[in-house]
C-alpha cells in the first residue's frame, strides 16, 4: 500500500511508522500505515475529515501511542530528543503569556538566570528567518496581538533553536489566519528548511500551497495511505479524485432526493452566511472541519432563541455533537435531560407537570429507543450513542419547526445512526426542516441541498444529483494558487 | 429512599451533636427549651440569608452574592427610618416599612445583577464593589440615629405566638418550604440547576440564561433586604455592621447543608441545619468559656473540616 522508496544509502530517515495502527473503541482511526519521512523531504498530506490525518501526526509526534505497530525515530530515544515539533490548527498559545514565556513552555531547557535573554536570541533569529519585516517583539503578551501573530509565533517556535534543533517539523494548516504575502514567506522558508535538511509534513485545504511545497503527497482515506508518491505524479483533479471513493461511487439517488420541496424561493430561513432552506427540507453544511459551519449554526440559534423569553413553542431547537461541552446536564437523570426544552410546554402556572413529563419521556424511550431499564436513571449511566439520542429526543420533543445539528453523529455506533437516520427522515417528511452539519460524508450524500464552507464562507452550493463526493472535496478545497 | 445518602443528613447529625453538647454543659435541665428557643430565633437570620445565597451558588462556580451585608444594613435603615417618619394606622405603617425593604432589595439586586451582566464583572467583584455603594447609602441615610421600630413589629420579631415556636422561625420555616418548591417543582428551578451544571448547554437548550439569572440575584437580595427589616425589627433598631456575619454565615450555611458549590445541585432542609449548628457551635464555644480568638479559628476548623468530609462523600458516592 504505502511505497517502499527505494533506500538510498542517504542519511537515516527522521520517523519511520512501521505497520502502525490507533484505535479508540470499536473506531479504527489508522489501520496498518507504513510510512518513512527522510531529512531534506518535504511531505504533503492530504485528506477529508476522519481520514486519519490527525492521528498519524500524533503518532508521527508522540501525543499518542501506536495501538499495534511501532514508531522509530532512528538514532533517537523518543520523538523531543528526534527534533520533532508539531504546529497545530487552533493555537497552542497561552495567551495570558508573552511570546518568551510560551518559548519557555515547550522548551524546558530556559532555565536560570539568563533564560529570557537566550529565548529572546531563539525567538527573535526564527522570525526574522521565516517572516523578515515581523513586528512582532518577544516581551508581547499573547492576547496583545493578532490572530496573524500569533500563528507567526507558533510557527517561529516550532522551527526556534533548542535543545535538540528541529528536524521534522509537522505543520497543520498553518495559512490558515495568514494573509498572501506572510503565507508566501512561510512557504518559501519551508523550501528553505528542506533544502537544508530538514524535513516538513505540510497539511493544508489549499491544494495550490501543498503542490507549491510538497515534493511527495501523502492520501489518506479511512485510516488508510491510499496513495504515496511524488508530488509532479498528481494532477489537482486526480488528488480529489484520491481522497474520495471515487470506486464505490454507487450510492442510489435515494427517495429524498426526489422529494417535491416546492420552488426555491419558499426560503423559511437564511442565515447570514447565505445557508437557506425550505419547509421540510434536509439541508446538510459539509467542508472541512472547523471552517465555520459550527459558528454558522451556533449564530443562527443564538440569534433565533433569547436570552430573557422562554417561548412554550420555541422556533428552533439545538441537537449537539459535543455532548459534554454543549449538551448533556451530568447530574440529572435521563428524564429530566429529556424534557429540558421542552419544559416551556410542560409547565402549568410555573410547576412542572410531572405526569406530562413522565409520559413525554416514556414516549419518547420508546419512539428512538432509549436502552435503560427507568428513565429517572442517572444520564451518564447512558452509554455515548444513547445519550446522543436522549439529546435528540431533546430537541424532536418540542414542537419547534426548525432542527439545527452540530454534528451530532460523531463518534456513535452505526446501529444508533441507522436509528436516528430514520428518525430524521420520518421528521422531514412530517414537515420539519433540519440544518445538519456533518463531518461525514454518508449524512452530507442524504441530504437535500448541501452547503459547502471553506474559510468561514460557502464555497458551493449542491442541490439533488450535484450532491457527490466528488464535488464536495472539490468545494472543501481550495484550488487557486497559494499567493 | 436511603436517609443517611441525603446530602443534609450529615449536617443535621451535627447540629443535633452540637445541641446535646451545649446542652450537656449549660446548667439545669430547663436550658434545653431555652437553647432551642435561641438556636431557632438566630438560625432564622442565617436561614433567610442562606436561601438567597444558595440559589446564587447553584448557579455555578463565580456566583456568589458578596453584598448581602450591605444590603440588609441599607433595607433595614431604610425602611426603619420609614416607618420612624409615617403617621397613620400601624398596619399601614408595617407594610409600607416591609414593601420599602423589598424594594430596595430588589434595586440591590438589579443593580448586581446589571454590573454582571452589561459590564461582565466577575460576580465576585461586582457585589463586592456595589455593597460599598450600599454601605455608602445606609451611612448617609443613618446618620448615626438609631430609630426604633414600631411597638407591633418589634414584638412580632421577639415574639413566640405558636407553641412557644418563635415567629421569626415560622416566618423562615414557611419561606424555605416555598424555596422548596420553587427548586425541586417549578420550572424555575428547573432551568436554574440546568444553568448551574452547564450554562452553555442550558442556551443551547432554550433555557432562557439571563432571566433566570437576573430573577436570582434579585431574590436573593430580597431575601438580604427581608432579613435586615427582620433582623433590625428583632434588635430595635438598625445599625450599619449589622449584617456583617452574614457575609460568611450565608456562604457557610449552604455548604455545610451539602448544596454544591459545583452548582446544580440545592437543598432546603441542609440550610436549616447549617444554620443550627453553625449557632450552636459558637454558643457552645461560649459555653465552655473560650476567648472570642479560639472561637472564631474553631469555627473556621470545623467548617473546613465539615467540607472536606461532605466532598469527600461526593467523590465515593
Amino acid at each position: 500500500m504505502a511505497s517502499a522508496r527505494p533506500n538510498t544509502t542517504g542519511p537515516e530517515p527522521v520517523v519511520i511508522l512501521d505497520g502502525a495502527s490507533k484505535s479508540f473503541g470499536a473506531l479504527r482511526a489508522l489501520d496498518h500505515v507504513d510510512l518513512r519521512i527522510d531529512p531534506g523531504e518535504c511531505l504533503g498530506l492530504v485528506g477529508h475529515n476522519g481520514a486519519g490525518k490527525s492521528t498519524l501526526v500524533n503518532l508521527v509526534t508522540g501525543q499518542f501511542a501506536a495501538s499495534e505497530g511501532r514508531v522509530i525515530y532512528p538514532g533517537a530515544k523518543d520523538h523531543r530528543q528526534a527534533g520533532i515539533r508539531a504546529i497545530s490548527q487552533e493555537g497552542m498559545l497561552c495567551p495570558n503569556l508573552t511570546v518568551l514565556e510560551n518559548l519557555q513552555v515547550v522548551q524546558r531547557d530556559l532555565t536560570g538566570w539568563s533564560w529570557r535573554r537566550l529565548a529572546a536570541r531563539r525567538i527573535g533569529a526564527a522570525l526574522d528567518a521565516i517572516f523578515p519585516g515581523h513586528r512582532i517583539r518577544p516581551e508581547m503578551p499573547v492576547f496583545d496581538m493578532t490572530l496573524a501573530e500569533q500563528q507567526m509565533v507558533e510557527i517561529a517556535i516550532g522551527f526556534a533553536q533548542g535543545a535538540h534543533p528541529a528536524r521534522l517539523v509537522v505543520l497543520d494548516e498553518p495559512t490558515s489566519s495568514l494573509d498572501a504575502s506572510i503565507s508566501a514567506q512561510l512557504l518559501a522558508h519551508l523550501r528553505r528548511f528542506c533544502a537544508e535538511g530538514g524535513a516538513v509534513v505540510f497539511i493544508s485545504h489549499m491544494l495550490g500551497e501543498v503542490f507549491e511545497v510538497a515534493d511527495r503527497i501523502v492520501v489518506m482515506r479511512d485510516g488508510h495511505i491510499i496513495a504515496d508518491r511524488a508530488a509532479k505524479g498528481f494532477t489537482r483533479q486526480g488528488l480529489v479524485d484520491a481522497m474520495g471513493h471515487v470506486a464505490d461511487e454507487s450510492h442510489e439517488p435515494s427517495a429524498l432526493r426526489i422529494r417535491a420541496l416546492g420552488n426555491r424561493s419558499d426560503a423559511i430561513l437564511r442565515t447570514p452566511e447565505g445557508v437557506e432552506a425550505r419547509k421540510g427540507e434536509i439541508v446538510g453544511l459539509a467542508g472541512l472541519a472547523g471552517h465555520g459551519q459550527a459558528e454558522a449554526l451556533a449564530r443562527f440559534y443564538l440569534a433565533q432563541s433569547s436570552d430573557w423569553r422562554s417561548l412554550a413553542e420555541p422556533a428552533v431547537v439545538f441537537v449537539a455533537g459535543d455532548r459534554k461541552r454543549d449538551g448533556v446536564m451530568p447530574i440529572w437523570s435521563i428524564r429530566r435531560n429529556l424534557a429540558l426544552a421542552a419544559l416551556g410546554h410542560l409547565c402549568r402556572l410555573g410547576m412542572v407537570d410531572r405526569a406530562a413529563e413522565n409520559a413525554l419521556s416514556a414516549d419518547w424511550q420508546a419512539r428512538i429507543g432509549i436502552r435503560t431499564p427507568d428513565m429517572a436513571n442517572p444520564i451518564l449511566s447512558l452509554s455515548g450513542g444513547n445519550q446522543q439520542k436522549v439529546l435528540f429526543a431533546r430537541a424532536l420533543a418540542t414542537t419547534a419547526a426548525v432542527v439545527v445539528m452540530d454534528d451530532p453523529m460523531r463518534g456513535v455506533d452505526i446501529g444508533t445512526k441507522t436509528e436516528v437516520y430514520d428518525m430524521i427522515r420520518h421528521e422531514a417528511a412530517e414537515g420539519r426542516t433540519f440544518l445538519w452539519y456533518s463531518t461525514e460524508m454518508d449524512e452530507i450524500l442524504n441530504c437535500d441541498r448541501v452547503f459547502v464552507f471553506r474559510d468561514g464562507a460557502i464555497s458551493a452550493e449542491l442541490e439533488g444529483e450535484r450532491i457527490t463526493e466528488a464535488n464536495i472535496l472539490a468545494a472543501s478545497f481550495e484550488f487557486g494558487d497559494a499567493a | 429512599m436511603r436517609i443517611h445518602r441525603a446530602p443534609w443528613f450529615w449536617a443535621w447529625v451535627a447540629a443535633f451533636a452540637a445541641f446535646l453538647a451545649t446542652w450537656s454543659i449549660s446548667a439545669g435541665g430547663g436550658g434545653g427549651a431555652a437553647l432551642a428557643v435561641a438556636a431557632l430565633t438566630f438560625a432564622s437570620f442565617s436561614v433567610l440569608t442562606g436561601l438567597g445565597q444558595m440559589l446564587v451558588i447553584t448557579m455555578g462556580p463565580g456566583n456568589v452574592d458578596l453584598s448581602i451585608p450591605a444590603t440588609m444594613t441599607l433595607a433595614g435603615t431604610l425602611s426603619l427610618k420609614l416607618m420612624g417618619e409615617m403617621t397613620g394606622p400601624v398596619w399601614a405603617i408595617m407594610l409600607a416599612g416591609l414593601v420599602s425593604a423589598l424594594a430596595v432589595g430588589a434595586c440591590a439586586g438589579v443593580v448586581n445583577f446589571a454590573l454582571i451582566r452589561l459590564l461582565r464583572i466577575p460576580p465576585i467583584i461586582a457585589t463586592l464593589s456595589a455593597s460599598f455603594l450600599y454601605q455608602s447609602l445606609a451611612i448617609w441615610s443613618n446618620r448615626g440615629l438609631r430609630i426604633k421600630p414600631p411597638a407591633a413589629l418589634a414584638e412580632f420579631a421577639t415574639g413566640r405566638a405558636i407553641l412557644g415556636i418563635p415567629n421569626l422561625a415560622l416566618v423562615a420555616l414557611v419561606i424555605s418550604i416555598g424555596f422548596w418548591v420553587a427548586l425541586n417543582r417549578s420550572g424555575f428551578g428547573r432551568r436554574l440547576s440546568a444553568i448551574g451544571q452547564n450554562p452553555r448547554a442550558a442556551r443551547l437548550a432554550g433555557v432562557p440564561v439571563a432571566r433566570i439569572m437576573g430573577t436570582t440575584y434579585v431574590t436573593c437580595a430580597k431575601m438580604a433586604a427581608l432579613t435586615g427589616f427582620l433582623l433590625a425589627c428583632f434588635s430595635g433598631g438598625a445599625a450599619l455592621n449589622m449584617g456583617a456575619e452574614f457575609l460568611l454565615m450565608s456562604i457557610a450555611v449552604t455548604v455545610i447543608g451539602g448544596s454544591s458549590i459545583a452548582g446544580g445541585d440545592s437543598n432546603v432542609p441542609g440550610i436549616w441545619a447549617g444554620a443550627l449548628f453553625m449557632y450552636l457551635i459558637v454558643s457552645m464555644l461560649n459555653s465552655y468559656g473560650l476567648g472570642a480568638g479560639v472561637r472564631l479559628l474553631s469555627t473556621g476548623v470545623i467548617i473546613i473540616a465539615i467540607v472536606a468530609v461532605a466532598s469527600g462523600r461526593k467523590a465515593q458516592a
